[in-house]
């Protein structure tokens, strides 16, 4: 094996076109979008010139690919460290400089900000040190024996999270019960929270769809807008509460699907894609332009927030006729309560997703789903109706997305269209795939990783959505099978799922 | 019936038309070859407008905007090129390494690089629209009405024109240069051709940047046509034009330049006829239509299920 290695060093002359190779993609790439500012004026556009960020791009590029070629050709762990460092430092400078136009000649804004006080040093410093940790420790030194290793020892992290899924489960759901007894004071640890389930339950919801019936769908925030806007509706419309339109949000949101998904069901994978996400473009389309019934882009404001079971209110001013949540217990009033009432409500109705999801999973028509994602047209000669059977799928994934949008509209109070683009329908899809398709800890995990960390880092604003971007391409390479490992078939033929993960260390 | 009217809009389609097909071409090429949709191709397309515009204000910095036809040019060879090194990069970074890996893999790191470039221009360049002062001006007048004259503009025949030599001009890139030959190959079965000695990652980076540099002309059309552009133009255009493959039949060339003239003309009429709010919403219901009745697509070939 290390004679392979040793051939296929490549020497310095090469090296050096490799790296000019790229240094001129970077400079191509670079140096109108980043080298060229178009700047409006009265008189209209005119050009801003900044090549230090040309220069910049192309130096990490150039750093980056030369540590890279250490990598590849086993050259000093500590060198590959030092340069991937020096490139992601030279990135973070490129991002600095945006926001400083001004004297961008006078010294590299990095340094200067860095050391303008101890807690910038401190925090530059930490910075270059956990990426420099990263990369060094990332990088071994890759021996044949070592991919070995850490293949070997990947399989064992998942025969130990397979053989102990439901210890992390219950691990997990204890956490998130008595999060807001450590938490309870912290209004923007609540929020962040709410949030972070209601992508659990989209999660799930449409866990069903793609991971467990194999249908790619990229309009799944169709059913959510569905759902949202039945219970808006029907609660300015006709009074009613929410806890009778909660059910009545799903079956329209699930007939929805049914309606959406019986001319398309046939359709392979990819047009299935596409047109689910037309569906979605049309119901974001019909709710902007549909002013009479829906409020077009205005959308629908002040929504009613639910009632404690319609048994006490969780207002400060209680209306006439009933009782407020604080009267109810004896507590003093507080606006924590309706928050941390809704946290446990997502909660809730998170977990029941999860749980009939994993009953269904042992149903006859969980096992049709996953055989059908296996191989479409073993099931047909085996009599499964193909298109009944991705129908119901679809049609459960729908409500369930439809309780959660009926959630989120009485969360926030306030729905219109900008809820619900396709950003949306990406990000969930983004999590059930990120976190492995089929796998339900791994939708936790994905949406923690994928909602909370950004919630965290509010203010990086602008660069927000870019790293987000970049993170879901960076976890597809690093894992392009999900954080947490695809699902296999729940039953499979003369192998139990141990024999199977154990074959696989082999 | 108006017939000046139906006219008008019948031009109007096939200019829009013009535009979508050649965004489409890219889609169909890369799925023909790799079996993948492109998300980010639709940025790609933003991506080349932006790059016209800018080299256009340089070229107006540079006093040289006098001369117009060496500035089309110019605005033409530049963004082809810089947007091609673009599509070449995307499929470098995000594709190459996932292929062979499962099928979803690929389109969720794709939806990434476009959330990622999408982002990207809005912070380099501003999210504010970019207005662009119209370079090609006047026009025929081709029929007169008592209410209204039908115009032809030269920009619209410049479009068209552009359109069909860039269609012939591709077609027999495909159709009689090895570089097509090796494509058409690697259509028909990757593993066999790379045995035969066809490059297979170099035919695939060529169409990534065919299709990239298709897009650039078709973003440069709309800067000129439309004269305003914003980062966020990408997604609708992308996901129109992938209809527009879809509908022609994914995998075929003409195709695609097919589907674009007919989901333009929809929208044009539609737009023209009915209600213009409503002609995203006519797209994608022709688009499922066509799936249900036709889900091979127009131009395109059943395909047999093999077990």
């Amino acid at each position: 094996m290390s004679a392979a290695f040793a051939s296929s060093r490549t020497n310095g002359s090469e090296v050096v076109k490799e790296l000019a190779f790229f240094a001129v993609i970077a400079l191509l790439m670079s140096v109108m979008l980043l080298g060229v500012e178009t700047v409006d004026r009265p008189t209209g556009l005119e050009l801003a010139v900044r090549w230090d960020l040309v220069l910049i791009a192309i130096g990490a590029t150039v750093i980056g690919r030369l540590g890279l070629i250490f990598r590849r050709e086993n050259i000093s762990r500590l060198g590959q460290a030092v340069l991937i460092t020096l490139s992601a430092v030279a990135v973070f400078e490129m991002f600095v400089r945006f926001r400083e136009l001004d004297d961008r000649w006078v010294s590299p804004v990095f340094l200067d900000m860095v050391f303008s006080s101890v807690v910038s040093t401190i925090v530059g410093i930490a910075f270059v040190a956990i990426i420099f940790a990263t990369a060094y420790f990332t990088m071994k030194d890759k021996t044949a024996a070592d991919v070995d290793e850490s293949a070997k020892l990947s399989s064992k992290i998942q025969l130990a999270y397979r053989s102990n899924t439901k210890k992390i489960g219950l691990i997990g759901i204890i956490f998130f019960i008595i999060f807001p007894f450590i938490f309870g004071e912290d209004r923007s640890a609540i929020d962040l929270a709410t949030l972070v389930m209601i992508y659990i339950m989209l999660g799930w919801g449409l866990n069903i769809v793609v991971g467990l019936a194999g249908l790619l769908d990229l309009g799944y925030v169709a059913f959510y807008a569905v759902g949202a806007y039945s219970y808006a509706l029907l609660s300015q419309n006709f009074d009613l509460s929410f806890w009778l339109c909660l059910p009545l949000a799903g079956i329209f949101a699930a007939s929805f699907g049914i309606i959406l998904g019986f001319p398309v069901l046939r359709l392979r994978g990819d047009y299935l894609a596409i047109v689910t996400l037309g569906f979605g473009e049309i119901i974001r389309v019909v709710l902007i332009n549909w002013y009479d019934l829906t409020g077009g882009p205005d959308g629908i404001s002040s929504i009613e927030r639910p009632s404690f079971f319609g048994l006490a209110d969780f207002s400060r001013r209680v209306p006439e006729g009933t009782i407020g949540f604080n009267e109810l217990f004896g507590m003093e009033y507080s606006s924590m309560h309706r928050l941390i009432f809704l946290y446990y409500l997502i909660l809730v109705l998170a977990l029941v997703t999860n749980f009939v999801t994993l009953r269904l999973r042992k149903l006859p028509i969980g096992r049709a789903w996953e055989a059908l994602r296996e191989d479409e047209i073993a099931c047909r000669s085996l009599g499964i109706n193909p298109t009944n059977t991705k129908l119901s799928a679809f049609a459960i994934g729908a409500m369930f997305g439809g309780f959660a949008g009926a959630f989120f509209a009485t969360r926030q109070g306030f729905i219109s269209p900008e809820s619900f683009t396709f950003l949306e329908s990406a990000v969930i899809l983004a999590i059930v795939v990120l976190g492995g398709m089929g796998s339900q800890i791994g939708v936790v995990l994905a949406a923690i990783v994928m909602i909370g960390f950004p919630e965290m880092f509010r203010e990086l604003a602008e660069y927000r959505m870019l790293i987000f971007g970049a993170g879901i391409v960076a976890i597809m390479l690093w894992r392009p099978r999900g954080l947490l490992s695809f699902r296999d078939p729940t039953i499979l033929l003369n192998m139990s799922q141990k024999e199977k993960v154990a074959g696989e260390i082999k | 019936m108006d017939w000046a009217y139906f006219l008008q809009q019948l031009i109007n389609g096939l200019t829009l038309g013009a535009i979508y097909g050649l965004i489409a071409i890219g889609y169909t090429m890369v799925y023909g070859i790799i079996g993948m949709i492109n998300f980010a191709h639709g940025e790609i397309y933003m991506i080349g407008a932006f790059h016209s515009l800018i080299t256009f204000l340089i070229c107006q910095a540079a006093g040289i905007s006098g001369i117009l036809p060496l500035t089309l040019l110019l605005m033409l060879f530049v963004s082809m090129v810089l947007t091609s090194v673009y599509g070449w990069g995307v499929e470098r970074v995000a594709y190459r390494p996932l292929r062979g890996s499962f099928r979803l893999a690929a389109l969720i790191s794709a939806i990434g690089m476009s959330i990622f470039l999408q982002n990207f221009v809005q912070i380099s360049q501003g999210a504010r629209v970019k207005p662009m002062q119209p370079l090609v001006e006047g026009g025929i007048t081709l029929m007169e009405s008592a209410n209204f004259d039908v115009q032809l503009s030269y920009m619209q025949i410049v479009i068209i024109v552009l359109t069909f030599v860039l269609m012939v001009v591709f077609s027999l890139l495909i159709a009689k240069t090895s570089l097509g030959r090796a494509q058409r190959a690697c259509e028909q079965d990757r593993t066999m051709a790379g045995l035969l000695g066809v490059n297979v990652d170099r035919t695939i980076s060529t169409t990534f940047v065919m299709g990239a540099a298709l897009a650039s002309v078709a973003g440069m059309m709309v800067t000129l046509y439309y004269g305003v552009i914003d980062f966020y133009i990408g997604f609708l255009a992308g996901v129109k034009a992938f209809t527009a493959a879809v509908l022609g039949g994914i995998g075929s060339l003409p195709g695609a330049m097919l589907g674009g003239l007919l989901i333009g003309l929809i929208e044009a009429f539609w737009s023209g006829y009915l209600t213009i709010e409503y002609k995203d919403v006519a797209t994608f219901g022709i688009l499922v239509l066509v799936l249900i009745f036709r889900p091979w697509g127009l131009l395109g070939k059943p395909e047999v299920e093999k077990v």
